[in-house]
């Protein structure tokens, strides 16, 4: 039997296009000083150190949880970095509240992070693959062809893509760390902005982002002692697959549904749509709000759309999804799982301000990476498991 | 604050070179685009046939490929991307349809570029068949095909495999 595991801190940069006042090491640092603060202990107090960020190549810096280390002040303690493309965040945090459940650290403090202006993220995403055929073209030249059979195959119609980011850049005016905010966007101006990768418009896209999260864990004794606000850690699951078999199903990939259902199962939920509070799910492309609706179990295979269409996932719906403007708002890739998993907690500590879902008491935080082929997923809540 | 403030940012350019080992499973998928030939292999478990065969390794069933097969030359579009977004090393002007394609006999698809018709005009199901360059320029590369054009046979009614890359 596992032991209990909290959240007790959570820290966050300012996300923006371009931090040039700070390193790489000065972002981590701002994040993880902040959630230092908010959990009111010192880097003294932590046992144990997990950082994760996406491709090296993406700011074209090696390696650097070596460098890192001091910055993170961790000498004599275990640092460990975890990669797993986009879904690192969620990763990185999975495996922090490892050590944790293990028995083996009572305190663990774990950051995601990506300084995007340092690197140049559409080309790292685009080097040709040797004796391909170079046509290629970033992160949205990948998906935007799973999006078409997913619109394809569903029926839904054009405008849904636009209403997920409408509403995630609405929501996003209300968190004060977003990237975006843009409160002025209609669904009239919104469907007018141009298709870079057809079907995918440039509202439908993530931003390129500068940011860093942190979060503190805890075992059950510390955290009882600990008189903040928790998120207790109800269930973590990771699956992966390969980026690509024959018969795969790409749209809705075997592995999101074998790790929601070990999540569900874990956390003792039969009924998703109504025992999930709030939902912050990893959406770079907006159409992949329908897509993990069905992906995760909250709606029936190619009916996601018409929960987004009938304003279910708004702020003010039965399910809401991002209410801190998600990823479309705020994407600095290595760090967009943890913020999600970070957003989720701070929803059930009642720490969300603004974007605070009232009474959240059972929260997920979902990531996704690589070609769609890595899953990451926690669930918290208010209450001890 | 900014650059003008002093050094805060400094430019530096980074340039990687690499040898890429192809192994005995990739040579002749290699060889055959040297010969104008589209070669995949098949998986001894599932019988599946994969082209290009990746890591020589079936990636359902984790067993070495086996045998070669000829596939193509035409294939199907089972979905694509309009590509209108321009980047740092982009070698084909936009705006251009990257399109998945399933080759005849194989069992997963390939991503190639359609010309020789509208981008608007690229559907899913669309029969498609390649357009070699010059035998002087094949290499072992997908490169040595230019690009796939529309060959006017009826559209296939895709199943499942609509929508997959």
């Amino acid at each position: 039997m596992a032991d209990r595991c909290a959240v007790v801190g959570v820290g966050q940069t300012n996300h923006t296009s371009c931090r040039a006042d700070v390193s790489i090491a000065g972002l981590v640092r701002e994040a993880v000083d902040r959630a230092l603060a908010d959990a009111r202990i010192s880097i003294d107090d932590v046992d144990a150190i997990v950082i994760g960020k996406a491709p090296d190549m993406l700011e074209g810096v090696a390696m650097p949880e070596l460098w890192l280390a001091e910055a993170l002040a961790a000498h004599g303690k275990p640092v460990f970095r975890v990669h797993t493309a986009g879904s690192v965040g969620g990763s990185t945090a999975i495996v922090a509240a490892q050590h944790v459940m293990a028995g083996i650290h009572g305190t663990v403090l774990t950051i995601g992070f990506e300084k995007q202006s340092d690197g140049n993220a559409m080309w790292a995403l685009s080097v040709p693959i040797p004796f391909g055929m170079p046509v290629h073209a970033g992160a949205g030249g990948y998906f935007s062809p799973i999006v078409r059979g997913y619109i394809n195959r569903s029926g839904a119609p054009s405008h849904i893509g636009v209403m997920v980011a409408v509403k995630d850049r609405t929501n996003a005016c209300k968190n004060p760390y977003a990237h975006l905010h843009e409160p002025d966007w209609t669904l009239e101006k919104a469907m007018a902005t141009p298709m870079l990768w057809d079907p995918i418009r440039f509202i439908e896209t993530c931003p390129s982002s500068d940011g860093a999260m942190a979060l503190v864990l805890m075992n059950e004794e510390r955290a009882d002692r600990h008189s903040g606000p928790k998120a207790w850690i109800h269930g973590t699951s990771m699956r992966s697959e390969p980026t690509a078999f024959a018969g795969r199903e790409q749209v809705s990939p075997r592995a999101g549904e074998l790790c929601a259902e070990d999540l569900w199962r874990k956390a003792g939920i039969t009924n998703p749509a109504k025992e999930i509070d709030v939902v912050e799910m990893y959406v770079p492309f907006a159409w992949f709000e329908p897509m993990w609706l069905e992906n995760l179990g909250f709606a029936e295979r190619n009916q996601g759309w018409r929960m987004v269409e009938d304003g279910l996932t708004e702020m003010t719906g039965s399910l809401p999804v991002n209410p801190s403007g998600g990823v479309l708002s705020t994407n600095p890739i290595g760090a967009s799982g943890m913020i999600r998993f970070g957003e989720a907690c701070m929803q059930v500590m009642g720490k969300a301000g603004e974007h605070q879902i009232d009474g959240a008491r059972k929260a997920v935080g979902h990531a996704y990476g690589g070609g769609s082929q890595f899953f990451a997923m926690w669930l918290v809540s208010s209450d001890k498991p | 604050m900014s650059e003008a403030d002093g050094i805060l940012r400094v430019r530096q350019p980074i340039g990687v070179q690499y040898r890429w080992s192809a192994g005995p499973n990739a040579t002749s998928h290699l060889q055959g685009l040297i010969e104008g030939r589209l070669i995949g292999k098949r998986c001894p478990g599932c019988e599946l046939v994969y082209f290009p065969p990746r890591n020589g390794v079936c990636p359902k069933c984790a067993r070495i490929l086996g045998a070669d097969v000829e596939v193509g030359p035409r294939g199907t579009v089972t979905t694509f991307c309009i590509v209108n977004v321009p980047f740092l090393g982009q070698k084909v002007k936009i705006p251009y349809v990257a399109a998945q394609i399933l080759l005849d006999g194989a069992d997963i698809s390939m991503q190639h570029l359609i010309q020789e018709c509208e981008a608007d005009e690229v559907r899913i199901g669309m029969r498609v068949e390649p357009v070699w360059k010059d035998r002087s320029e094949w290499g072992p590369t997908l490169e040595s095909i230019a690009h796939f054009r529309p060959t006017g046979e009826p559209d296939v009614k895709l199943g499942s495999e609509a929508g997959a890359s």
